[in-house]
């Protein structure tokens, strides 16, 4: 006599959904953005080498409160020993000398993708994307130069979330970017050029989100060097001093513009800055002398 | 038939567990609305029952810097027994405020010190609270007063000098003087740790709170935030290596520390440049001396705002500030 075994309708349920979700097996979807890239610098070069003029904030959707910030600063607070060491943030360390290596963090056993890491040469950050689904930290958790981030694929293309950076810039003139922005960016590898498209929302020092975009080619003979940093005392100052512009003494603002026969307006940033019917605007102001 | 029904419920288990998705477990006391975060070493930092409070917690027993506010002391101590047994063995306080010795009396009677000798009956029984001389002075009260705080929440063992040692845990406590928020204000450095508990001198979420009436100043916060600075030191890159543990807000390094600096240094200035040039506190609240830093750490309402912080900082530098009250008269000695 055979005997029937009539499996109980759960246990059916729970194989077809086993079976449905598929043994652990290669990273899922997505591209391998590893290797050693080297940065181009045809986009913003003035900015992102020589650096940024003091009092410039073109194309900065910034508000009241990161102007004043700006120009305020005096580039001599970085020479309080504190400050010397300070490696960009997460938003920023693409932008200057960035050398960069990628590399992922596979699980042994399930071949899972669970991490994408980044190196970047100045001042040496390094990231880690989480790509497992882990949340992030509750508010009250530490806050780090790179942040804390979470990545996702929408198709081959990388998308990452970050928050928990500390306070940082956007523009290394004074231009600050606060603790509570959210850095969102996406990783597109075309062949041997990656491409990363950055945006910064913070709702301290913005009005609109800020987008970037930067480069790299793949570059198989690239060496990081290391790069340590040791602060000293540069300048001798009484305890608790801190190099600022006294509010209205700045007497450097109007130069870039003076330099760059600029009208004075443009230069002080906004919104408006960012889009191309400015120039509309821009027609009909004068430009500051330059100083004889 | 039986066996064969017991392994398919067997295998339906195994399959269910499989099939779950990865979760993380809830963070401790999050119901409670009480969070628990390890900082490093022996310390944790506990957010949520009013002011931060910093626990220790090895061998030895447990310590807490600073006990949340009176309703939020249950929640403490659920928070402090689900990571040890072991007794409460130290508290020590920051500052007088509600909510920093709130807790102090439902906490230390829990606890208990080690004591022997010739000390007499009742030692032993609850926790020791340190604290500045000038924070039990605030909690008691005079003969014949009445006292905001029962005697059980009291300091029992209180110093009037620099600071005040402890060895615990396996590692040196040093509590501080560093009066800024008040006169009664200490910090707390954990030096195996590595960790500082800044009390009021520091939050993350507002304007250092300057009670002038207390004997708070901007000078003596300032002093406290340098030399807080000049205590931490990073790991590596500015980053890590020694953590703060703020009055209020989340958990930092020296360089979060450094940007709270160099706002209240920079505010300084340029209420001192208008009090200088004569300007009225309404002159200098005009030229928006805080602009760049009051959608982070300014409020228009609330117990502490931008206002409250502006009028103290003035006052202050002005010499205009209140005298503190004068210690009451001591009553006549009865004739026998």
């Amino acid at each position: 006599m055979k005997h029937r075994i009539l499996l109980p309708a759960f246990v059916v349920v729970a194989g077809v959904s086993l079976i449905a979700q598929g043994p652990p097996g290669p990273p899922t979807v997505g591209v391998d953005l590893s290797g050693e890239w080297a940065p181009r610098f045809h986009e913003d070069q003035p900015e992102r080498i020589p650096g940024p003029d003091i009092g410039d904030y073109l194309g900065l959707p910034i508000n009241a409160a990161a102007r004043q910030h700006a120009d305020a600063w005096d580039a001599s607070i970085l020479t309080l020993p504190e400050h010397q060491c300070k490696p960009h943030p997460a938003d920023y360390s693409p932008r200057g000398p960035a050398n960069l290596r990628i590399w992922r963090e596979i699980d042994h056993d399930s071949q899972q993708l669970v991490a994408v890491h980044t190196h970047i040469s100045w001042q040496q950050p390094e990231r880690t994307i989480w790509m497992d689904g882990r949340p992030h930290p509750p508010e009250y958790a530490a806050h780090t130069w790179q942040g804390f981030s979470t990545g996702k694929w929408d198709g081959d293309m990388l998308t990452v979330t970050t928050t928990h950076l500390k306070m940082g810039w956007i523009r290394r003139n004074g231009v600050p970017r606060s603790d509570k922005a959210v850095l969102t960016e996406h990783f597109v590898r075309h062949g041997d050029y990656l491409t990363l498209i950055s945006v910064i929302n913070d709702p301290v020092y913005l009005t609109e989100p800020f987008v970037r975009t930067t480069n790299w080619a793949l570059d198989p003979h690239q060496q990081i060097a290391p790069y340590p940093c040791q602060a000293v005392v540069e300048v001798e100052r009484p305890q608790g001093v801190v190099p600022h512009h006294l509010l209205g003494t700045n007497t450097f603002l109007s130069e870039f513009a003076a330099k760059e026969s600029l009208p004075f307006e443009p230069t002080r940033g906004g919104a408006e800055t960012m889009y191309p019917e400015y120039q509309l605007k821009l027609a009909t102001m004068t430009p500051v002398a330059k100083a004889k | 038939m039986r066996a064969g029904w017991v392994g398919v419920v067997a295998l339906t288990c195994v399959l269910c567990a499989g099939a779950q998705p990865s979760g993380q477990a809830p963070a401790a006391g999050a119901a409670s609305g009480v969070h628990t975060l390890k900082v490093q070493g022996n310390v944790y930092m506990l957010v949520g029952a009013g002011g931060n409070i910093a626990l220790q917690i090895s061998d030895d027993g447990v310590l807490l810097v600073d006990t949340g506010t009176t309703a939020n002391a249950d929640k403490v101590v659920a928070a402090v027994r689900e990571l040890t047994n072991k007794p409460i063995r130290y508290i020590i306080n920051t500052s007088a405020d509600p909510d920093h010795v709130g807790g102090n009396d439902t906490i230390g009677k829990l606890g208990s010190t080690i004591a022997g000798g010739n000390v007499g009956a009742g030692a032993g029984v609850g926790a020791g609270i340190i604290a500045h001389e000038n924070v039990l002075t605030r909690m008691s009260a005079p003969t014949g007063k009445s006292a905001p705080y029962p005697t059980t929440a009291w300091p029992t063992d209180t110093y009037v000098s620099k600071q005040k040692e402890l060895f615990f845990n396996g590692e040196a406590i040093q509590t501080i003087y560093k009066p800024g928020h008040s006169d009664a204000d200490s910090i707390v450095y954990f030096r195996r740790s590595d960790v500082i508990v800044a009390g009021e001198l520091f939050n993350t979420d507002t304007y250092p709170v300057i009670d002038l009436a207390k004997g708070g100043s901007i000078k003596g916060v300032l002093a406290g935030l340098n030399d807080m600075l000049d205590i931490a030191i990073p790991k590596a890159m500015q980053e890590g290596g020694t953590y703060i543990i703020p009055g209020h807000g989340r958990l930092t390094d020296e360089a979060d520390l450094l940007e709270y600096r160099d706002m209240v240094t920079i505010i300084r200035d340029r209420v001192q440049d208008g009090v200088k040039r004569g300007q009225t506190l309404d002159q200098v609240k005009a030229g928006k001396p805080t602009l760049d830093y009051d959608a982070r750490w300014g409020a228009t309402s609330g117990p502490w705002t931008t206002d409250m912080f502006l009028e103290a900082v003035y006052k202050d530098l002005k010499g205009a500030a209140a005298p503190a009250a004068a210690p009451a008269a001591k009553a006549p000695a009865a004739k026998k």
